[in-house]
């Protein structure tokens, strides 16, 4: 059932919202104090990062609890702190950041989680000549991620959605070294940025509409009911209104950012980085923030709802998830890296959440995004113990019985893979799944999001069970010795297992505090009776049947012999031309590299021919123009300017010398000339005298 | 006219003539003395006893008598193309033409003078004693720059005609 | 004795001996001779000044007679100075002939 966010009126600005700004600002700080450290020093660095997100930790919890605070007394919280920052003419773009409940719960999640991959940093990355720079970078984007988390402005979510991406970029290609590293962090980068296009053109059609990029501005923000109002009268294409097409852009940025379908083929490749970095950002945090910034703009996209209907924004929300869900977990079938197969249920994961959205609204999709958070952040860590046990193996058919060799990092593990199993009842994987699966079940525009879903859910058993055989079951077939991690390694998965199982309380419907505490309506405590909500017990019933049914078919076919490297996958055996469909991803990368990229080719191809053909030629067509003018001139010069010149100095010289013969030299010569003189001053007198 | 003027006239125009017109210069500068004593006679005639006396003690005594020593120190390089320059005759002409305006100027403003003027007034009584108090009185300055002109002419003509440090006497 | 020449006389002979003496400087190829042409040139300009004097309306006054000694002792000293000069360009160029020295040509 789809809930609306209730309108909830801002109240004034408290002394922790006020100071809200630190809990990004703290970790970027350090960031840049590790980024200009001499000589690399290992353990400040790590030291400055912990510690900067530890306090970040302290921060976000108290203003959880404050907002707790609040929504326990009645008065829900949303306090803003706006400030312009740049003014132009009449208009001003404003900047701001923004404390309420789904804020609170976001950050206590990034941080919490943040801070235990980065203890758990402080082993994997022990024999990694590039520790510091490595902590820089996931300091900085802690402090961009939580940046993104409490924004206000869609301005300045967006800039630390950027340095979310750039960072991303950086840790994907850590070992830079690696061509397949490099190539996979650009890949992240230009796919994300394709998102992100469409991302902006979202922002400045909103800022042309409503002159504010502002979510909560005291009545006059986006998400107000003013600005909603104004954007649902104003018509664009498609049938949709602007607040719909708005929506409709903005998604597209989540579509990158989130690896939802068609733009997900960053994620997988994305693996190339360290596990730590998979693990925190293409699992918990960054993927997130595309779910995340559609909740955030949910009045956005359900603007104009009608009760027990929904929009068109919304409806492709939806459906891109849902698909996206399955077409991840069919490929994540198929994959021998235990880490492709960890992205490729990330992604499918992804789709939930973002079905979740779509059909059940915020606390929904939420909801799965704080579990999946911890229990992936979990595996990904798991995975990596795994890959540290194994001297940097990651090829599961290389792995096998490692239970009796790794105990602790088995029962984490496996704790983790029930939890995104959704095994029913204890692991809160189970509850935040099964709340989406109601939605979708109670969903006016069709049943098909619910089939998918379902399939989706089948599936992930599956790949989970034959992971988790190959790995965990069987015989030894790697080399070497396998060996259990150090403590500073186990101890954060143990944390976060603790956590798959916990917070499922919050989530049942015995008592939805999770749902009440964002969506601002009392949580009542409804005991069992709660249970007996028409259909649900059905669906609950259903849906671990889909688990069961899964996890019994992986057991089936993989249960305690894993096949080795040579030879053919069970599943590969029964039906060969689908297995190598699922293992070559179904062809998406091949596709895009024949169209998208092809394309692009051809069009640089085209550009070079212009540039040197055509404009090129215009230039030397230029130049050979100005080498004739030079040479007329020269021409010119040598025989008219010069010979007139040459000419007239020649005539000068003679005449010259024509005149100095006057100085002959000889006295009697100038005493002639005199006398000359004289007879002739004396003439010109004597004839002057006489007229 | 008077018969000594056409006589003393004969004499200093034959004795100018000579003296630009033969060949040896030893001769040339014994017509010029010829035409000097002419001249001083002229002045004597013409009442200017002083002017006469001076004419024959500087002109004669000094002047001629130093023409004679350059004529002699220049002996060397006798002429051997002849006496007259290769352009004589542009000279000539030139001072014909010289004659010709001073003739005519002469003549013509002769024709204009009244009769009274073409002759001249009694003699003037002129005494040394006068010439003296002129020379102190009224012309005691041009007195005093002939002077210093008449040293710094004998410097002069002592240093330019010295005998540089070295070179052998010719 | 009563003069019956007229002033024209004197002024003719003086004209006559200038012409002679400009022909001489002008023509003869010594210095020497140059210079004699130049003193008669000068003597004939001093007749001029006597005569003047003498046929003039003040010749109680001195002024052409002692302009004319003034001109005799100029003249003496020029000479001096000339025939030095003569002599030493005869001694440098070793002719005093005018047509040959041609140091000042240019």
């Amino acid at each position: 059932m789809q809930e609306a966010l209730q309108f909830v009126p801002q109240t004034a600005a408290s002394g922790i919202a006020r100071t809200l700004w630190l809990i990004p600002a703290v970790p970027i700080v350090a960031s840049g104090v590790i980024a200009l450290l001499k000589q690399p020093r290992r353990k400040l660095a790590s030291g400055l990062a912990i510690g900067s997100l530890a306090v970040s930790l302290v921060l976000a919890f108290a203003a959880f609890a404050h907002v707790l605070a609040g929504w326990a007394s009645g008065h829900a919280v949303r306090e803003t702190v706006n400030f312009t920052w740049l003014q132009f003419g009449t208009s001003a773009v404003e900047l701001g950041w923004v404390l309420d409940p789904l804020a609170a719960v976001m950050l206590v999640m990034v941080t919490l989680v943040g801070l235990l991959i980065f203890i758990y940093s402080v082993g994997y990355m022990a024999h990694d000549e590039n520790y510091t720079r490595f902590f820089c970078f996931l300091s900085l984007f802690a402090g961009a991620m939580l940046g993104v988390v409490i924004a206000n402005s869609l301005l300045l979510l967006f800039m630390c959605w950027e340095i979310v991406g750039l960072t991303s970029y950086l840790l994907i290609g850590f070992w830079y070294q690696k061509p397949a590293a490099a190539a996979a962090a650009k890949k992240a980068f230009i796919t994300t940025r394709f998102g992100d296009v469409f991302f902006l053109l979202g922002i400045v059609w909103l800022f042309a509409q409503t002159g504010t990029l502002l979510f909560y501005s005291q009545g006059a923000g986006n998400l107000e009911p003013l600005a909603l109002g104004m954007l649902l009268q104003t018509p664009a294409k498609l049938g949709l209104s602007a607040a719909g097409a708005i929506g409709l852009l903005i998604f597209a940025g989540a579509v990158g950012k989130s690896g939802q379908l068609p733009l997900h083929v960053w994620l997988p490749d994305a693996m190339e980085g360290p596990t730590p970095v998979s693990a925190l950002i293409h699992a918990a945090t960054m993927v997130a923030a595309g779910v995340y910034l559609i909740a955030r703009v949910y009045p956005l996209m359900a603007a104009g709802v009608l009760p027990g209907g929904t929009t068109t924004a919304l409806t492709v929300v939806t459906w891109v998830g849902a698909s996206t869900a399955v077409f991840a977990a069919l490929i994540a079938v198929a994959q021998n890296d235990i880490k492709r197969i960890l992205a490729y249920s990330t992604v499918s994961q992804l789709g939930y959440m973002m079905a979740g959205l779509g059909l059940g609204g915020v606390a929904v999709g939420m909801f799965h995004l704080i579990t999946h958070a911890f229990f992936k952040a979990l595996l990904f860590m798991g995975a990596g113990s795994v890959i540290h046990g194994c001297n940097e193996e990651q090829d599961v058919r290389h792995m096998g019985g490692l239970r009796r060799y790794m105990p602790l990092t088995f029962v984490t593990y496996a704790i983790g893979m029930l939890a995104l199993c959704g095994f029913p009842l204890v692991f809160s994987g189970f509850w935040s799944k099964d709340a989406i699966l109601e939605s979708a079940h109670q969903w006016h525009a069709g049943q098909g999001p619910y089939f998918l879903l379902v399939f989706g859910a089948l599936l992930t058993a599956f790949y989970m069970t034959r992971q988790v055989s190959y790995v965990f079951f069987g015989e030894y077939r790697g080399h070497g010795h396998a060996h259990e991690s150090p403590r500073v390694m186990t101890a954060p998965l143990a944390i976060l297992a603790f956590f798959a199982i916990a917070l499922g309380v919050v989530g049942t419907p015995v008592w939805p505090w999770f749902r009440s505490f964002l969506l601002d309506t009392h949580a009542v405590f409804g005991g069992l009776a709660s249970f007996k909500e028409p259909g649900l017990g059905v669906l609950m019933l259903t849906s671990s049947l889909v688990v069961f049914t899964g996890l019994a078919l992986g057991w089936a076919l993989y249960g305690n012999r894993s096949p080795r490297a040579d030879q053919p996958d069970s599943l590969e055996k029964a039906i060969p031309p689908v297995w190598r469909a699922l293992s070559n991803r179904l062809y998406v990368d091949e596709f895009y590299g024949a169209t998208v990229i092809a394309f692009y080719y051809w069009w640089a191809r085209v550009a070079d021919w212009l540039d040197r053909r055509v404009w090129g030629g215009l230039v030397a067509a230029v130049t050979w123009l100005f080498g004739l003018w030079a040479q007329l001139n020269r021409f010119l010069d040598t025989n008219f300017v010069d010979g007139t010149f040459d000419k007239g100095c020649e005539e000068l010289s003679s005449g010259g010398g024509l005149m100095a013969r006057v100085q002959s030299g000889r006295a009697q010569n100038y005493l002639r000339l005199l006398a000359l003189g004289v007879v002739i001053l004396a003439a010109i007198l004597i004839w002057s005298s006489r007229g | 006219m008077n018969a000594i003027f056409w006589i003393l006239a004969a004499i200093t125009v034959a004795g100018g003539l000579a003296a630009v017109t033969l060949k040896n210069t030893v001769h040339c500068a014994l017509a010029l003395t010829a035409a000097f004593a002419g001249l001083a006679l002229m002045f004597l005639e013409l009442d200017a006893q002083f002017a006469g006396f001076a004419q024959i003690l500087v002109y004669i005594g000094a002047v001629a008598i130093l023409v004679v020593f350059a004529i002699l120190l220049t002996r060397g390089a006798e002429q051997t193309e002849g006496v007259f320059s290769r352009t004589w005759l542009i000279g000539l002409a030139i001072a014909a033409a010289v004659f010709a305006v001073l003739a005519w100027a002469v003549l013509h403003s002769a024709a204009a003078l009244p009769d009274a003027v073409g002759l001249p007034g009694p003699a003037p009584a002129v005494t040394v004693a006068e010439i003296g108090n002129a020379l102190m009185g009224r012309y005691v300055l041009p007195l005093e720059i002939v002077a210093l002109l008449l040293t710094a002419a004998m410097i002069g003509a002592v240093l330019v005609a010295l005998h540089e440090k070295g070179e052998p006497p010719r | 004795m009563i003069h019956a020449t007229p002033l024209t006389g004197y002024l003719l002979v003086a004209a006559v001996l200038f012409a002679i003496g400009l022909a001489g400087a002008l023509t003869r190829r010594n210095a020497i001779l140059v210079l004699i042409g130049i003193e008669l040139m000068l003597n004939a300009a001093n007749l001029n000044l006597v005569a003047f004097w003498r046929y003039g309306p003040h010749p109680e006054a001195l002024t052409g007679m002692m302009f004319a000694v003034f001109s005799i002792a100029v003249a003496a000293a020029e000479a001096a100075v000339g025939l030095g000069l003569v002599i030493a360009i005869y001694r440098h160029a070793s002719t005093a002939d005018l047509d040959e020295i041609n140091r000042m040509k240019g």
